[in-house]
């Protein structure tokens, strides 16, 4: 019986086909990709479970202990792990539940603007000639509008609230989405299979959401993360200036003002909320740096 | 060339235009005019008066083209907070803010324009690696944080450098790094993937195969080509940086444009912010105009896509 299998032993052994490596196996290969999403995945936990991981109630003051200076320090304590702030609120509570305003600034700024940049943008790519004149100029005349200028005006006229800055800051960062959907919808516009839709007498609103959306869909998304770790910025130094969010929610921009009297004695107050942004936006960014090499790598600059 | 330029900067009077009617619209909406100069407690009869005497009854778009030709003659009207004229108030801190712009960039390009040119020429390297985490940083790090940390350094652990105000040139150290930084990464970014595309042009293996030296291929041949569009994105920048002035000089209490519009903002003083509204984005809109016709100029390929 062994001899029956004895003449395959001698032929040559083929390299079996491969498939290409799949998106993931692709993803987990782009070491900034999977530190940025690791970094975002890290505030995502805290922001939705906030109520359980942060050891106080972000709000509740406590005066007899204000100031507490976080546990690295000789005179920190495992009480209170970043400390306590000028109205001794424990700093670890206020930091977590701060991550749920951050995320919820960039997700839904970056939804708004989105909408509004990317129909902008398809619609000026696809039909071109004077609705893209009329788009460029519209685009034009809101870059040259400098953005925190109009927000605080806007967010000190209506006043400020969650709800406030996430509108204004929708509402006029959409620019870059419009910028690059059009030029990449001018790009895929030309393509046979739009062509193909065409013909086959698909409806415009069929072939720009149907065939073009889905071919232009990885610059959207390296946009979107872009958009999202800016908008996050941008809330920050609202909040920050006095223009944002407004106390006693625990931004973490907002947080950094609060402490900016304390900060000669201090620091930690100001370094602690600084560094989760820091990290915030370097995870998003990354992601975005990694899902462009992922999804777009010809688009690389 | 001509036709382009023409084209262009009809684009840019129109942008120029659109925003003034916005930055109309936008005070007139932020409240009733005639009530702020009649003075609170006024009463209707007098608010009716001064609505007449200053053509408040007129239709808006009537009022908006002679108010246009008002700031066109560079009458900005009264600031209500600090009671002078919105002119005088602008003129004398645009200095400061050109200042600290201008020195902000040169510290920018300073900055990118080496580290630029060493990644893209040790492509992949240690170096490499080293400006890309700069760039990286750069863009996660929010500036208002990173001038507090600048603060904390070099103002209260060192003593070196004053905390605020603008009265020597020491002031001016901090927000012009603070300011700089954040333009960087893009301008680094664009030296990099410019440098990269000109090492591997045809001219420059010849100027290699001629024998010149290393040094004079990246800079002589290569560089010179990578930076035209650095400049022009530079112009760009600097418009940004301007806009993002407003959060630098109010940490630093620098007496500028950004920390006088903070000013007119939080004391409700709208004829200001309007005017340095209109007057950032009229610098922005004759920068990206610059940006464009240089970069049409130097390159004729761009002047057929407009």
């Amino acid at each position: 019986m062994t001899d029956v299998t004895a003449p395959s032993m001698q032929l040559t052994p083929v390299e079996p086909l491969r498939a290409a490596p799949s998106l993931v196996a692709r993803m987990l290969a782009t070491p900034a990709l999977v530190i940025g999403l690791s970094l975002i995945g890290i505030v995502a936990i805290m922001a939705f479970a906030a109520p359980l991981l942060s050891p106080y109630d972000p709000y509740d003051q406590d005066l007899t202990r204000r100031l507490v200076p976080p546990v690295w320090y000789a005179k920190g304590s495992w009480n209170h792990i970043l400390g306590t702030d000028n109205l001794g609120r424990d700093y670890l509570s206020r930091v977590i539940y701060g991550a749920r305003i951050s995320l919820l600034i960039g997700v839904a700024v970056m939804i708004i603007s989105g909408i509004i940049g990317t129909t902008l943008g398809l619609v000026a790519g696809y039909f071109g000639g004077r609705v893209d004149m009329v788009v460029n100029f519209i685009i034009t005349a809101r870059l040259a509008m400098p953005v925190v200028l109009v927000a605080l005006a806007v967010v000190a006229v209506v006043g400020g609230s969650l709800i406030v800055v996430i509108l204004t800051l929708g509402l006029l960062k959409w620019d870059r989405f419009a910028v690059v959907m059009r030029s990449a919808t001018q790009q895929v516009r030309t393509l046979d299979y739009v062509t193909a839709a065409e013909a086959a007498g698909a409806s415009r609103t069929r072939v720009i959401v149907g065939e073009i959306l889905p071919n232009v869909l990885p610059h959207l998304i390296v946009v979107a993360t872009v958009e999202a770790g800016s908008a996050i910025l941008l809330e920050a130094a609202l909040s920050f200036l006095g223009l944002g969010v407004q106390p006693p929610l625990p931004s973490w921009g907002l947080m950094i003002a609060e402490a900016k009297s304390f900060m000669f004695f201090s620091f930690w107050l100001i370094a602690i909320p600084g560094t989760a942004l820091a990290l915030l936006v370097l995870g998003i960014n990354l992601a975005g740096d990694g899902l462009r090499d992922v999804l777009a790598p010809e688009g690389r600059a | 060339m001509l036709i382009f330029a023409l084209k262009r900067l009809a684009v840019a009077i129109l942008v120029a235009l659109f925003v003034s009617a916005v930055a109309f619209t936008a005070l007139r909406l932020s409240g009733d005019p005639a009530l702020a100069i009649a003075g609170e407690g006024a009463r209707a009869a007098d608010i009716e008066l001064v609505r007449k005497t200053y053509g408040l009854d007129r239709p808006l778009a009537v009022q908006y083209f002679s108010w246009l030709s008002t700031v066109a003659s560079g009458d900005f009207g009264e600031s209500l907070y600090f009671k002078t004229s919105v002119t005088a108030l602008i003129a004398a801190k645009l200095p400061t803010t050109f200042i600290v712009g201008a020195l902000a960039i040169v510290f920018a390009l300073a900055l990118a324009i080496p580290l630029g040119v060493l990644a893209a020429v040790y492509q992949g390297s240690i170096i490499d690696r080293f400006a890309l985490a700069v760039a990286v940083a750069g863009q996660a790090l929010p500036n208002f944080f990173f001038a507090l940390v600048l603060m904390m350094i070099f103002s209260i652990q060192l003593r070196w450098l004053p905390v605020s105000g603008s009265d020597t040139w020491a002031h001016f150290v901090m927000p012009v790094i603070a300011l700089g930084y954040f333009v960087t990464p893009p301008l680094m970014r664009l030296v990099r993937a410019g440098m990269i595309e000109v090492l591997g042009a045809d001219y420059i293996r010849t100027a290699r195969a001629k024998g010149l030296s290393t040094a004079s291929v990246i800079f002589k041949h290569g560089l010179r080509n990578a930076l035209v569009p650095v400049v022009a994105l530079a112009a760009v920048q600097l418009g940004i940086l301007l806009g993002g002035s407003i959060v630098i000089e109010t940490i630093f209490a620098l007496d500028g444009l950004g920390y006088l519009a903070y000013q007119s903002i939080t004391h409700k003083d709208f004829p200001v912010t309007q005017a340095v509204l209109l007057l950032l984005s009229l610098i922005y809109v004759l920068l990206t105009l610059c940006a464009d016709l240089l970069n049409a100029f130097l390159d004729p390929r761009l002047r057929v896509a407009a």
